[in-house]
């Protein structure tokens, strides 16, 4: 009897947690929004978001919580575009004014987020997101208000929202010529090891029917929880299976754990390759480069990206965020997304929503990783696919490049085999 | 025969990382009945000591010293994570005892400030910390079969931790005064004994075992703000299914999760494994809700 009690008390408890949990979110939210709700009531009556000479964006990214890891970097590289920008005499004459929230990698706050940075901050548009499930969270409250998002991530595809842009790759852009490398390598059979989560799923999907389509082999897929740091049986099961190569697509935190007992087992890049889509110089800082040299990753942009731009992106960065950092292809899709939503707005004379994206289309710019274009059909950017090597000093060397930027193909509709996977 | 042979190290192995986590806990909530949420954070207290020794090293001492950083990083997280269990039992633990769920939730909000002041010191990202040369590589028992310096090296710390628990508790007459504490509080008082040292003492030992086990994990997981939380589910259940109040039974809880969620996880994958495992403890717990060894004493009751 006394054991019941005890028990419900612990839930009780937890729910009380809860609740108290969601209170202090809400505080900070209120905290917040006092201290920019002066110049927004002002803006509220006439035209949105411009009042005055400063235009109001939103960044949303987690700040907190296990993904903060990875966003915080891409929050400041977009800050350092507005800034940028501001001192070039900012967009259609107005400074951009940053109103920075934090989503606390939780998706339901990534949502009341946005719609409290549209409907009370009444900003132009909001960079943010980085999980597949902080978008999907999101995409509702931004068709329904009508709002801009600029989502900066690589990401599974099949998604094309008129309310978002996508400056990340899509899995033409990334996965698909990386599957096309390793074949031509002569890697045919793979292990495909993953996040328990939607987005290392569809990527296996669609790797798995590449490999089937073109001669590869699937010998293997796994799955561990995210934040899994356990991988000794997975390295077991990988040495039962002797794939040529283990496709990668863990997120977070496993990626350490997995690197450092990969080689504890005594497999070196030499031994077994790994390919990583999750894994960018940030990560590789995180991990240690010692139990990364040699293994391959998939991306659109590196450090070492021989472009003038990327010279000025990276001196700029270190200049910044302090000489130790490192830029990463997320980073520089935030920070490219700033821009183009700049140029898109200049071009549209207005920082109206429908006009921004109806002159979107089709506008150029010379990023960091070369020159990209938004495609007017899918709201996707044309990218150059890049598949690097991670050398001891933590940097990626490029090995191959897809000779220019690819034209985004969110539902693969230009691939024979991949019919059917974009029907689900 | 060689899967076998590894699958059974490593569930070992396991086992071990699991007792490594537990044992601070088995402290603070086994012996003290504190519901410490907190305990996953001085886990991460710990890896961020092992980083900080490592970072004065470096810059610090010569090159041919940096291998001799991790003895003294295990000692400095023992001490760093003492101090501050010690000074959190203080200032707030001793205004709980005997309100399970108060003290449920202070310390879990005390977890959310030490992971965000991580966050402030150290950054978001992960830090590296680079394991000393003695410790890579791995031992060949027979072709294919490579047992990890680091794991056995994890394997003989928990055993040495386990030693000087066991001597501590049953050996020690500080050991003596807590059990006597922990079993009848006003009768130990009325023998003369400070109650009040020994709970903060008793606490902060908990503590600084997590922060021994923060210091071990950092050879073999990752090192950020937030480790804690991917531990702290695992470490009550060693505790809850070992039986709560009883080392040996953490010991056995360790060793039977760590075992079976190995088997699983090779037989199926890593996600139902867990779930299967959580199911086996979830149906034990029906059979014998007191865990595997339950404490006669009426202290208990």
């Amino acid at each position: 009897m006394k054991k019941g009690s005890g028990l419900k008390g612990f839930v009780l408890a937890l729910t009380a947690s809860l609740v108290l949990a969601g209170c202090g979110s809400n505080n900070n939210e209120a905290g917040s929004s006092t201290s920019s709700s002066a110049p927004a009531s002002s803006a509220a009556a006439s035209s949105p978001a411009a009042s005055g000479g400063t235009v109001k964006v939103g960044i949303l990214h987690s700040l907190s919580g296990t993904m903060s890891i990875s966003e915080v970097t891409v929050k400041n590289s977009e800050l350092m575009a507005i800034k940028e920008i501001n001192a070039k005499g900012g967009v259609l004459g107005k400074q951009i004014e940053a109103v920075v929230e934090d989503g606390a990698s939780d998706w339901p706050t990534f949502a009341e987020k946005a719609r409290k940075l549209l409907s009370e901050d009444k900003v132009a548009t909001v960079f943010g997101g980085w999980t597949s499930s902080s978008r999907k969270a999101m995409l509702p409250v931004f068709e329904e208000l009508n709002g801009l998002l600029w989502y900066p991530v690589q990401y599974e595809g099949l998604e094309s929202s008129p309310n978002i842009f996508y400056t990340g790759a899509t899995t033409n852009q990334q996965i698909i010529p990386s599957v096309d490398f390793l074949l031509e390598k002569g890697k045919k059979k793979v292990f495909l090891l993953g996040s328990d989560y939607v987005f290392p799923r569809t990527a296996n999907k669609i790797i798995k029917a590449q490999l089937a389509a073109k001669g590869g082999e699937t010998v293997a897929e796994e799955y561990t929880p995210l934040g899994h740091t356990d991988y000794t049986t997975i390295i077991a099961k990988i040495k039962e299976a002797k794939p040529d190569v283990v496709y990668n697509t863990l997120n977070g935190d496993s990626n350490v754990a997995f690197f450092k007992q990969l080689k504890d087992a005594g497999i070196s890049s030499a031994d077994l390759m790994t390919i990583s889509v999750s894994v960018a110089e940030e990560e590789v800082k995180g991990i240690g480069p010692e139990y990364l040299t040699g293994h391959l990753v998939a991306w659109d942009y590196y450090q070492t990206t021989d472009t003038p731009e990327n010279k000025v992106f990276v001196e700029n960065f270190k200049k910044e965020y302090g000489a130790d950092s490192v830029t990463s292809d997320p980073m520089e899709a935030g920070y490219v997304a700033v821009y183009l939503w700049a140029a898109a707005a200049e071009k549209a004379g207005s920082f109206e929503v429908d006009k921004v994206r109806e002159a979107a289309k089709g506008i150029e710019f010379n990023a960091p990783e070369g020159k990209v274009t938004i495609d007017g059909e899918n709201q996707h950017i044309y990218k150059t696919v890049r598949i690097g090597e991670i050398k001891a000093d933590g940097q990626i060397v490029e090995l191959w490049n897809s000779g220019g930027p690819v034209k985004p193909d969110p539902y693969l509709k230009t691939y024979d085999w991949a019919k059917g996977l974009s029907d689900q | 025969m060689e899967i076998w042979f590894s699958q059974i190290f490593n569930g070992l192995s396991v086992s071990s990382i699991l007792l490594l986590i537990a044992l601070g806990l088995a402290i603070t909530f086994g012996l003290m009945r504190v519901i410490n949420m907190a305990h996953g954070e001085f886990i991460m207290i710990g890896a961020y000591g092992a980083y900080m020794t490592q970072q004065i090293f470096k810059s610090t001492l010569p090159k041919s010293l940096f291998d001799a950083y991790f003895p003294v990083a295990i000692l400095v997280s023992f001490v760093i994570a003492f101090a501050i269990g010690y000074l959190l039992e203080v200032t707030l633990i001793r205004f709980l005892y005997g309100r399970p769920l108060d003290s449920l939730l202070a310390t879990w909000g005390v977890g959310l400030m030490l992971q965000q002041l991580a966050r402030s010191i150290f950054g978001a990202p992960n830090v590296a910390v680079a394991s000393p040369s003695w410790l890579n590589g791995g031992l060949t028992v027979f072709s294919g079969v490579v047992l990890p310096y680091k794991r056995l090296f994890i394997i003989a710390l928990v055993a040495l931790c386990l030693i000087g628990m066991y001597l501590y508790i049953y050996r020690s007459n500080a050991g003596r005064r807590m059990r006597a504490v922990m079993q009848n509080r006003e009768m130990a008082a009325c023998l003369g004994i400070s109650t009040r040292r020994v709970d903060s003492f008793t606490f902060a030992i908990g503590s600084g075992i997590a922060g021994i086990a923060g210091c071990a994990l950092t050879l073999i997981g990752p090192i950020g703000p937030s480790i804690g939380t991917y531990y702290i589910v695992d470490a009550f259940m060693v505790v809850v299914l070992g039986g709560v109040g009883k080392l040996l039974g953490t010991v056995a809880g360790a060793l039977g999760i760590g075992v079976f969620n190995t088997l699983f996880e090779w037989w199926s994958d890593a996600s139902l494994g867990k779930v299967l495992v959580f199911l086996c403890i979830v149906a034990f717990l029906q059979w014998k809700p007191m865990g595997m060894f339950a404490v006669r004493t009426r202290s208990l009751d």
